[in-house]
């Protein structure tokens, strides 16, 4: 009988993967890099996509321009967002898999609202102050909450549900401070802040991207080398520790690293909805539940998802553009309902 | 190998005190079932057995070694639990959930190896679900999802396994079906079964030793025969029920006739304290 | 798994028992209403004498700065917060009561963001910008908004459970601000006019509104305190009520029309303020059981109350401005939000 997973062994160490995981894993990078290519391509100055590789790669095209614009310009805007995507893609698995929650997501709890307080305050507050520090404030702010929600769902042992339903709490408090600041800051302040709410990656550049890809250098390998103990875990408590599993140290480091990848993704662009919540159920789909196959494929998805709602945000009524953001929650927003639909026929 | 015993063991529940200064033992190699009434601390100390509860005080043993201060990898190479009506997540296929019993025998370096795949194939095989390895758990029907729950704890391939009702919500057939299962297990491989079970006859019919409970303190214990009275009945369930040995195999059966003692008939329940408890959900 | 039990402690302390008790202390929360009017009335940005709040009400000065300012601003608005808390207070119960959800409220359920949204749309769109003419948009927005969310958590196994509604209350949320700040973002005009109603007040407000509510008000009270006796049985689960042979469909939609009618009115009146909703029944219920028969009028009450002394708090905190009164019972309800999640969610 064929077996549904592939199974490498080398002496002493083995692997064993899903059966679908490589080709669409391969399948999802190519199409994330063709639509990154598209993206860059597409503008008010636009550019074929053949000379777009070829800028990128360094190789002479013989504009002058292009360097500028894609190197400088539309390429570290192009992986902000790929960044931002897989960042979202892994913390969303992660969350849906500790809380056994097919609807948790960094944006529903108050993870991102927490950031966007943060960010708010600062804009509306210190006027003069650079926006350098933004990213670093709402990251502090994301970790803070996310460490609140913790503290507080914390009752001689953690329950998922309590942590879901604490951060939906802290996030209509956070969410009330943010809607203080808005009304009492300055006109112009108050809608630069709403902008960057709404989470998007435009005029993102190499500043943004170099601490983005840091963390996610760290913290995404890091998820995938905990996806064992995810799975362990996502077969719920009692289970996981039958199983002989250090419940509550794996799960606060899972937590951490889902934590730390969505508070740099606010850092970076500001809160992108929904694609948390989505990612992880496409690729359940497309590779199976198990998570070391299925956290890369989040990511990839993710990834895709945010290049593709940037694309659909430049194009759909350029000259203007619409936040990313914005796409992402209206894509977002019937993916849920379709996903309490799915849950009725089960 | 196997065996299982408790010194002065308290669990709690917040401040909820369940059990007080426990001392039992259960035999190795047999089938044991745990009885008595709702909420006389049956599950509560098979979940302290299995270290899923800390002990307030006192200590559970396993061949000596006590269990809460053992690395919780080495028990789960020793113990398997099987706790009451787990849930799958969606999609999990049967085979993918039985492999996560070989988690306490892997590492990151190791994660499938060919004793990985030897067990779980083993598995499946006596649970009867090699059929079924593709199928996603929650299509099951309520038997086959039970044994491809109790596969998973086979592939631990644990001396000691412990089940909390494992004929919970199922049907006669499924749950004749899953203690035939847990026989065979027994008698075929030796293995040590504590289970938790609410029908009487099932314990007397598949184990052979019963520790029958009541407010959190053992009551009697030892093999169907003896501890399986109509006095014992009525001290732990408060039910008037005759014994009659078995047409077939000769152990006891119990056939209840009413309420004993006391507590006759129902209490009556004023409608306040029927609302209060109603909106309990 | 998608579905939780939020557990309520088994016999629910009640201090209050006998009816002449219970009577009794719906007295002395009328008295404590007309206590906290009165403050809400002495005090603000202007300071007024006790003697002078005594005299603009039963010996009115025309022309006398302090009457007027008495008159027509600190009356009304104590008036409306009364009103609007009352609603809130009742809604909430009914919330609570009807989707056996203790964490049900306008504000968690994203009854509120629906309203703003609404408001946004009319004033971006159709250039609305009289309060009188948001309280229709809001109306519509929280009602849409309320079957949108009851709809979506009752979707999948086991129906509305507290835990699916909740989050497909955030997940509403998420969207619709998210359509409303993308819909700021290119209209500063917009956001200029509507940031100070988005944030919840019952500042400024024209007793006109209140009267073209009322109406809807009247209906809405009405319908909910009568519903009390059959909102109880409903509490303890649908397959129950219907086997003590209620009908459960008609209780529950009439039940419906009156929470979104007095929610609706509240949000329209003074723009979205959440967890009145939410804190004020729980209150209630501890002091006086789970009889919805008095529950509901106590909540009526003790939410006017609530609401009175939240508003003249949120004046006094940054004198001589003042916080919106929204933000200040979002402040004190999400702590208690916090609270009930971390005693009653069990598991």
């Amino acid at each position: 009988m064929q077996q549904p997973w592939i199974t490498l062994r080398l002496g002493q160490t083995s692997i064993r993967i899903d059966r679908r995981v490589p080709f669409i894993f391969v399948v999802c990078i190519l199409a994330t890099l063709s639509a990154m290519v598209i993206n860059i391509g597409v503008g008010e100055y636009p550019i074929p996509a053949i000379d777009v590789v070829k800028t990128v790669l360094h190789i002479p095209t013989g504009e002058e321009d292009y360097n500028f614009i894609v190197n400088t310009l539309r390429l570290p805007r192009m992986l902000v967002a790929a960044l931002v995507g897989l960042a979202l893609g892994i913390s969303g698995a992660i969350m849906q898999g500790l809380t056994r929650n097919p609807l948790a997501d960094p944006s529903i709890i108050g993870i991102s609202s927490g950031a966007s307080l943060v960010a708010v305050s600062i804009l509306v507050l210190f006027k003069g102050i650079s926006s350098n520090y933004l990213p670093f404030a709402a990251f502090g702010g994301a970790l803070l909450v996310a460490f609140a929600i913790y503290m507080l769902a914390w009752r001689g042992g953690d329950s998922p549900i309590r942590l879901i339903l604490v951060g939906v709490g802290l996030g209509a408090i956070t969410s009330a401070a943010t809607s203080m600041m808005i009304t009492f800051g300055n006109i112009n302040d108050v809608q630069r802040a709403l902008i960057w709410l709404t989470g998007s990656v435009y005029a993102r550049s190499w500043g943004e991207f170099w601490p983005l890809f840091m963390w996610v250098l760290v913290f995404a390998p890091l998820a995938c080398f905990l996806a064992r103990d995810l799975n362990a875990l996502n077969l719920g408590e009692d289970v996981a520790r039958g199983l002989g599993s250090n419940v509550t140290y794996k799960r606060g480091l899972l937590l951490i690293v889902a934590v730390a990848l969505a508070a740099a993704t606010v850092a970076a662009a500001g809160t992108i909805g929904f694609v948390g919540l989505m990612a992880p159920h496409i690729a359940r789909r497309l590779v199976g539940p198990d998570h070391s196959g299925m956290l890369p494929v989040a990511a990839m998805v993710g990834a895709l998802v945010v290049v593709c709602a940037d694309l659909v945000g430049r194009t759909l009524f350029a000259p203007i553009e619409l936040p990313c953001g914005l796409i992402t929650a209206a894509i977002g927003a019937p993916f849920f309902v379709y996903l309490l639909w799915r849950q009725r026929k089960s | 190998m196997g065996t299982l015993h408790t010194e002065a063991l308290e669990l709690a529940y917040d401040s909820n005190v369940i059990i007080q200064h426990m001392n039992v033992s259960i035999p190795s190699g047999k089938i044991t079932a745990l009885i008595g009434p709702n909420g006389c601390g049956k599950s509560t100390l098979l979940r302290g057995l299995a270290r899923l509860l800390q002990p307030r005080k006192g200590a559970a043993y396993i061949d000596g070694k006590a269990i809460h201060q053992m690395p919780t990898r080495e028990l789960a190479k020793q113990l398997g639990i099987l706790p009451q009506s787990p849930i799958a997540p969606e999609g999990l296929t049967v085979m993918e959930l039985v492999a996560q019993g070989r988690y306490p025998h892997q590492s990151w370096f190791q994660q499938w190896s060919i004793e990985d795949e030897q067990a779980v194939e083993k598995a499946l095989a006596i649970t009867g679900m090699t059929e079924f390895r593709t199928r996603p758990v929650d299509a099951l029907s309520g038997g086959q999802r039970q044994r491809a729950w109790i596969a998973m704890t086979l592939a631990q391939e644990t001396p000691v396994i412990l089940l909390d009702e494992p004929t919970t919500y199922l049907d006669l057939a499924h749950q004749v079906e899953v203690l035939q299962l847990l026989e065979h297990l027994n008698k075929e491989q030796g293995r040590t079964v504590v289970m938790v079970v609410h029908d009487l006859n099932h314990a007397t019919r598949h184990a052979q030793h019963v520790i029958a409970m009541k407010a959190g303190k053992i009551v009697a214990a030892g093999v169907p025969n003896e501890v399986v009275t109509s006095e014992l009945l009525q001290e732990v369930f408060g039910i008037d029920a005759d014994i009659v040995p078995d047409p077939r195999t000769g152990v006891p059966l119990c056939i209840p006739y009413g309420l004993k003692g006391s507590s006759a008939g129902i209490k009556t329940t004023s409608l306040e304290a029927a609302l209060a408890n109603g909106t309990t959900s | 798994m998608a579905s939780a039990t939020v557990a309520r402690p088994r016999g629910e302390m009640r201090f209050v028992r006998s009816r002449a008790a219970l009577l009794l202390g719906l007295l002395l929360c009328v008295g404590a209403l007309l206590l906290a009017m009165l403050a809400s009335i002495a005090f603000g940005a202007a300071d007024i004498s006790a003697a002078t709040v005594w005299q603009a009400i039963f010996a009115f000065d025309q022309s006398s700065t302090s009457h007027l300012i008495i008159r027509t601003l600190r009356i009304p608005r104590a008036v409306v917060a009364a009103i609007v808390g009352a609603a809130l207070g009742v809604a909430g119960a009914m919330m609570q009561g009807l989707t056996r959800n203790p964490l049900a409220d306008t504000g968690i359920l994203g009854i509120e963001t629906g309203a703003a949204l609404s408001v946004v749309c009319a004033v971006q769109f159709l250039g609305i910008s009289s309060i009188s003419l948001y309280a229709i948009f809001a109306f519509i927005g929280a009602a849409l908004t309320a079957a949108a969310v009851y709809g979506l958590g009752s979707l999948g196994r086991g129906g509305p459970t507290p835990l699916k509604v909740t989050v497909a209350g955030a997940a509403i949320t998420a969207f619709l601000s998210s359509i409303t700040t993308g819909l700021l973002i290119f209209n500063q005009r917009t956001l200029e006019e509507v940031r100070f109603w988005m944030a919840g007040s019952v500042a400024g407000r024209d007793l006109k509104l209140l009267v073209q509510a009322s109406p809807y008000l009247i209906v809405g009270f009405v319908l909910a305190l009568a519903l009390g006796r059959q909102i109880t049985t409903l509490s303890l689960g649908d397959d129950v009520a219907k086997g003590l042979g209620q009908r459960t469909g008609w209780v529950k939609i009439l039940a419906a029309i009156a929470t979104v009618l007095l929610a609706g009115c509240a949000v329209a009146v003074a723009g979205p303020i959440g967890f009145v909703g939410l804190v004020i029944p729980h209150m209630v219920r501890f002091f006086v059981g789970v009889d919805y028969r008095w529950v509901l009028p106590y909540c009526a009450l003790v939410g006017a109350c609530f609401l009175i002394m939240s508003d003249v708090v949120a004046r006094l905190v940054i004198r001589p401005s003042e916080v919106p009164v929204g933000i200040m019972t979002a402040l004190i309800g999400g702590p208690f939000f916090i609270y009930l999640v971390r005693w009653r969610v069990k598991r």
